[in-house]
């Protein structure tokens, strides 16, 4: 049992840390650029992502022995979209004015590469359960970084959180950075995220 | 002739003004790990080029003639990739038995396509846009040209960029990404040339 457990914290923590799917492994950048600009659309896009990577992961680790391996790559991708479809008729649903800003960014879930990434990479050789756990990390991991990036792109592109008018509220001057809502903002956010995060780590390997 | 002009407006809004990959993301992926060689980029360039012309087309006589019929629109995502897996699949062994040369030039590039963003994404925007068939069409070719053109310039510029001293922590993908976020402003530049 202690065996197990050992094993999900260290999933959880490479995830998280060293091997997070965005700033470590660069991967799902398309959606990390594309849906940041306010943080209420990347709270949304970030759940949907959680929800498909696990499940994905599940089933792709339960039906890892009945799938040929040449075809494996396409049952894969059937799979994914499956859940996407179903993020997709749910966000419609419920939730349609966001789901009309993610536009296409939702069914471009099914060509995020960390999903297809952990269903080869891990999903293929371990069991559903494990499976289903490292799917919900890299999904967790994937999307605090989007948050963040959300977070400081919405304050300084429009001023707001949440849509709440943060600065006129504390009284303080600000002019908004248009170009942060804008792609070329996007570019370099993440950028800059990137630098700190690896300036921080490689001072803990040479202090290690 | 109206819709003639729109679609080579939408032509030349999906190169320049509208690039998919500097104004919607797409594509980032195998840009960022792709674009460290000219000769390899120039591969990938062209092959994306070739699927996204093609595939745009087949997926909206795919989605006017067959999904909408059926009213099974829900199920475009799964029905686009599919297209677009099976198309990259024939041309590779179409190309194989036609022309070594070409095989080889092109022929590794193309099971990267399929998992190339940009791809399903024209599929998807041309849905949203609501576009006709020739608008499609322009608009998928567009695209990848633009793609074409973008990763041919940052290979350029990372080719030079091997001599450069940059910061440790931005090696790689940081500068990569500022690079990009700088081209990006560039192509603002072209921004009000065309509305679409």
């Amino acid at each position: 049992m202690s065996a197990t457990t050992a094993k999900v914290r260290k999933i959880f923590t490479s995830a998280i840390g060293t091997d997070n799917p965005v700033f470590a492994q660069i991967l799902g950048i398309c959606s990390t650029l594309a849906v940041t600009n306010v943080f209420k659309n990347t709270l949304v896009m970030t759940l949907g992502v959680v929800f498909t990577t696990t499940l994905s992961n599940f089933t792709v680790s339960l039906l890892r022995k009945h799938i040929p391996a040449r075809v494996r790559m396409m049952a894969e991708t059937l799979i994914i979209a499956t859940y996407v479809i179903i993020v997709d008729l749910f966000l419609k649903a419920y939730l349609p004015d966001i789901s009309k800003q993610l536009g296409p960014y939702v069914g471009l879930i099914i060509t995020n590469c960390i999903i297809m990434g952990r269903a080869e990479a891990f999903a293929l050789s371990n069991g559903p359960g494990l499976s289903l756990v490292d799917g919900l990390a890299s999904g967790i991991g994937y999307s605090y970084v989007l948050l963040i990036i959300a977070f400081f792109r919405e304050l300084m592109g429009s001023g707001t959180i949440w849509g709440f008018k943060i600065f006129e509220a504390l009284n303080i001057p600000w002019t908004n950075w248009s170009i942060m809502v804008m792609a070329p903002g996007a570019f370099f956010m993440l950028a800059v995220f990137i630098w700190i995060v690896k300036g921080v780590i490689l001072k803990e390997q040479e202090a290690s | 002739m109206d819709t003639g002009f729109a679609a080579v407006a939408i032509f030349f809004a999906a190169i320049f003004t509208n690039n998919i990959l500097l104004t919607n993301y797409l594509g980032m992926c195998s840009f960022l790990s792709v674009s460290r060689e000219i000769k390899t980029s120039l591969g990938l360039g062209a092959a994306v080029i070739f699927v996204m012309a093609s595939t745009s087309f087949l997926n909206y006589i795919v989605y006017h003639f067959v999904l909408i019929p059926l009213g099974l629109e829900a199920l475009r995502f799964i029905v686009f990739i599919i297209v677009i897996a099976a198309f990259v699949q024939l041309v590779e062994m179409v190309i194989e038995r036609v022309s070594e040369t070409l095989y080889a030039a092109l022929g590794i590039f193309l099971p990267l396509i399929t998992v190339n963003c940009a791809i399903l994404g024209v599929s998807l925007f041309m849905v949203i846009r609501e576009y006709g068939m020739l608008q499609s069409f322009m608009y998928g070719l567009g695209s990848g040209i633009g793609w074409f053109l973008a990763i041919m310039a940052m290979a350029g510029i990372r080719q030079r960029l091997k001599k450069a001293q940059v910061p440790k922590g931005l090696e790689g993908a940081g500068i990569t990404l500022v690079i990009t976020g700088m081209m990006a402003l560039a192509f603002m530049g072209f921004s009000g040339m065309i509305s679409v």
